[in-house]
């Protein structure tokens, strides 16, 4: 009796053909992390100007054709979006542009998110006040409110060396967030932006500035809410300041008429280092290296226990326009 | 309610604004003129930054920013301290329970705290106060007079400045000690010691007695556990025995982190030989709290362990704490070997002193006993 093959692909044939097949065609490379800064050649970057900007910026990060469809990516209708601010260097560019936060709280509105569910938030009442923004928390209204009205969680949230209260702003009102720092110098951590913006989240910043905020930076951004809720980063980089930060020292900042644009932190955070030591290097200053202030924290973010992003040029896809 | 809010309004409310201490109930979180002094030690930089020169960490603060301890904020130019008379904790305590045990002992220790701290110790057991800035504790506004007539109301021998690190609160001690003083109220501080030479001078002059928390004997535990120094803080030890104030030292065991053979050794013969063997020394439990939740409470051989290093090196006066009725709270005589001073938890149960004599074989034993209580 003559047994009948099997017609069609045997398991021997189907493992040939997939090995075959994994080697025709190359490994899907890593994905890069997209990085946009976007510039405006203009001197004066006015309300018109400045929403124009965000749409480069924003339309770019996302692969959108309008900045509605851009934002429409990033929240849905119905859910509640924190814009955190950077307000302690109080009124002027070394602090979150108002105007900035008013056009992505208008094209957010355009993208379908009610009034009442933007919050504009950071760490004081008092340092939003300072910075431009009128704390309120009317309802139907765009919130604005700082963590000491808001309050903290009572339960310490915790990940390496960061032991912390977070803001219920953070944890129990906002279901997406829009990190919104701003391209500076800082004498302690080397640099602030996007990582390092999440210190305005927790009760006890001052507890992380040791050792350059390493690996406090990386450990607190690990937080799951923190970690989990940010969806996009937009660093104010009108006027970054080189030297003499976080407070505002106008005569180290320089006209930049900039947005960076990425939702990977730790890629933002390594392009706006990167600036922020050329404009050193031409003004003939110490790199911060060289300064003892090197912002370790970056390449902290990026090691295996963080995997926040990448920190390796090779992997990001900056995009200038 | 959770523990921090029981912390926040129990601990707080009760003693002061029902003692007419405060304005009304405790004041809220809001920014207090009140509160705010400027701070007496830190030097001004250019471009208004100021360096702090309270603690050997020397804060560098840019303007708007604060401190490690987050309780002094640069303003400006110029250096503040947020908890001057900033009360967030309140409580009538008995002194064995900082614990100060040549002391007055059973006399009652006012004690109270403020927001903040220099360090940050992962074992702490009251970080909701100090690892919390104070606009996010209720406190309340108690002047250093004040404070001094609450503690004659409640019959107290001393103001105890505890809970949280007096030395961030340090204009406030001042003050409060000298008023204290006048009002015949002692003064005494409960610290971990890290503080640079000048304000501890100052703290010298005018209190009583200084417990220092010693959280190990290792500079590896001081940099990983405690986010500070121990050199500092046998200097500080040093400086105090130098000033000729009487102080104790804790030692809280913590185990497989600061309970080895070697580095007890090492701590008695250090007190020993930097101190004397006059110096008390307690052992004191170890609880699982903030972030060691991990480990277990230190058990109770690993503390008799630790004390019998102690005594052979040679140490007269070594106790141990968080262990209530263990005979190693009682103080004897380092002469006859009898107990001259017998305790059950914070009470004392019965007392064999004679004007600070053993009252056996007349050893003077030292400490500072007036208006101990005899039994």
């Amino acid at each position: 009796m003559l047994t009948e093959r099997k017609s069609g692909t045997t398991r021997r044939g189907l493992l040939r053909a997939c090995l075959a097949g994994a080697l025709a065609c190359p490994a899907p490379a890593q994905a890069k992390s997209r990085v946009v800064i976007a510039r405006d050649a203009d001197n004066a970057v006015d309300s018109a100007r400045l929403l124009a900007l965000l749409d480069r910026a924003v339309q770019a990060v996302f692969g959108a054709d309008s900045p509605i469809e851009a934002w429409k990516k990033l929240a849905r209708p119905g859910e509640v979006v924190g814009l955190k601010v950077n307000c302690l260097a109080g009124r002027g560019p070394a602090s979150t542009s108002p105007t900035l936060v008013e056009a992505i709280c208008e094209r957010l509105q355009q993208a379908g998110i009610r009034a009442g569910d933007l919050v504009v938030w950071d760490r004081l009442d008092s340092d939003l006040e300072s910075a431009g923004f009128r704390p309120s928390t009317r309802s139907g209204r765009i919130r604005t409110i700082g963590n000491d009205q808001a309050g903290y969680e009572s339960d310490l949230a915790t990940f390496g060396e960061a032991g912390s209260l977070l803001a219920t702003t953070l944890t129990r009102t906002c279901d997406a967030i829009v990190n919104l720092p701003v391209l500076k110098d800082h004498g302690i951590a080397g640099v602030t932006m996007a990582l390092k913006n999440f210190f305005g989240a927790v009760h006890n910043p001052n507890k992380y500035h040791s050792n350059s905020g390493d690996p406090y930076v990386a450990d607190v951004y690990m937080l799951p809410p923190i970690r989990r809720k940010v969806r996009l980063h937009i660093c104010d980089a009108l006027a970054p300041q080189y030297e003499g930060g976080p407070s505002l020292m106008p005569h180290w900042s320089w006209p930049f008429h900039g947005l960076i644009a990425s939702r990977d932190p730790v890629a933002l955070d390594y392009t706006g280092w990167q600036i922020i030591e050329r404009k050193r290097a031409e003004k003939g200053m110490p790199t911060l290296r060289a300064a003892r202030r090197e912002p370790a924290y970056i390449a902290r973010a990026a090691d295996a226990q963080h995997r926040l992003g990448t920190n390796d040029p090779g992997l990001i896809d900056k995009v200038e326009i | 309610m959770d523990r921090r809010e029981a912390l926040k309004t129990m601990v707080t409310l009760p003693l002061l604004t029902a003692a007419g201490a405060g304005a009304g109930a405790g004041t809220p979180a809001a920014e207090d003129a009140r509160f705010v002094v400027e701070a007496r030690f830190y030097e001004k930089m250019p471009s208004r930054r100021v360096r702090c020169k309270l603690c050997p960490r020397e804060c560098v603060i840019d303007d708007r920013e604060r401190g490690y301890c987050g309780v002094r904020e640069n303003r400006g130019g110029t250096y503040y301290s947020l908890v001057y008379a900033r009360v967030c904790s309140a409580h009538v305590d008995p002194i064995e329970k900082k614990p100060l045990f040549h002391f007055v002992p059973g006399s009652l220790a006012f004690s109270i705290a403020t927001a903040g701290c220099n360090v940050n110790c992962k074992m702490c057991q009251n970080w909701e106060i100090s690892q919390a800035r104070p606009e996010q504790l209720t406190s309340t506004f108690v002047p250093p007079q004040k404070l001094a007539g609450l503690a004659r109301e409640a019959h107290a021998v001393s103001i105890a400045y505890t809970y949280n690190e007096p030395v961030i609160f340090c204009e406030y001690v001042l003050d409060a000690a000298d008023a204290g003083r006048a009002a015949g109220v002692k003064s005494v501080v409960v610290s971990g010691g890290y503080i640079q030479d000048e304000p501890l001078k100052e703290m010298c002059r005018r209190v009583d007695a200084i417990k220092i928390d010693l959280k190990a004997y290792s500079q590896k535990f001081y940099r990983e556990i405690v986010n500070g120094d121990l050199p500092s803080v046998l200097k500080t030890l040093a400086a105090i025995r130098k000033h000729g104030v009487w102080s104790e030292i804790v030692y809280l065991v913590i185990p497989t982190l600061n309970d080895s053979d070697d580095e007890l050794k090492g701590l008695a013969r250090w007190v020993k030989t930097e101190l004397g063997p006059e110096v008390p020394l307690h052992f004191t439990r170890f609880h699982p709290d903030y972030l060691l939740k991990n480990l277990p409470p230190t058990p109770l051989p690993t503390l008799e362990r630790a004390k019998a290093i102690a005594d052979a090196e040679g140490l007269h006066y070594v106790y141990i704490g968080n262990v209530p009725g263990h005979p190693a709270e009682n103080t004897y005589c380092p002469k006859c070997r009898r107990v001259v001073i017998e305790r059950a938890g914070f009470t004392i149960a019965g007392s064999h002193l004679d004007r600070g004599k053993c009252q056996f074989c007349q050893q003077p034993i030292p400490g500072i006993w007036e208006g101990l209580l005899h039994l």
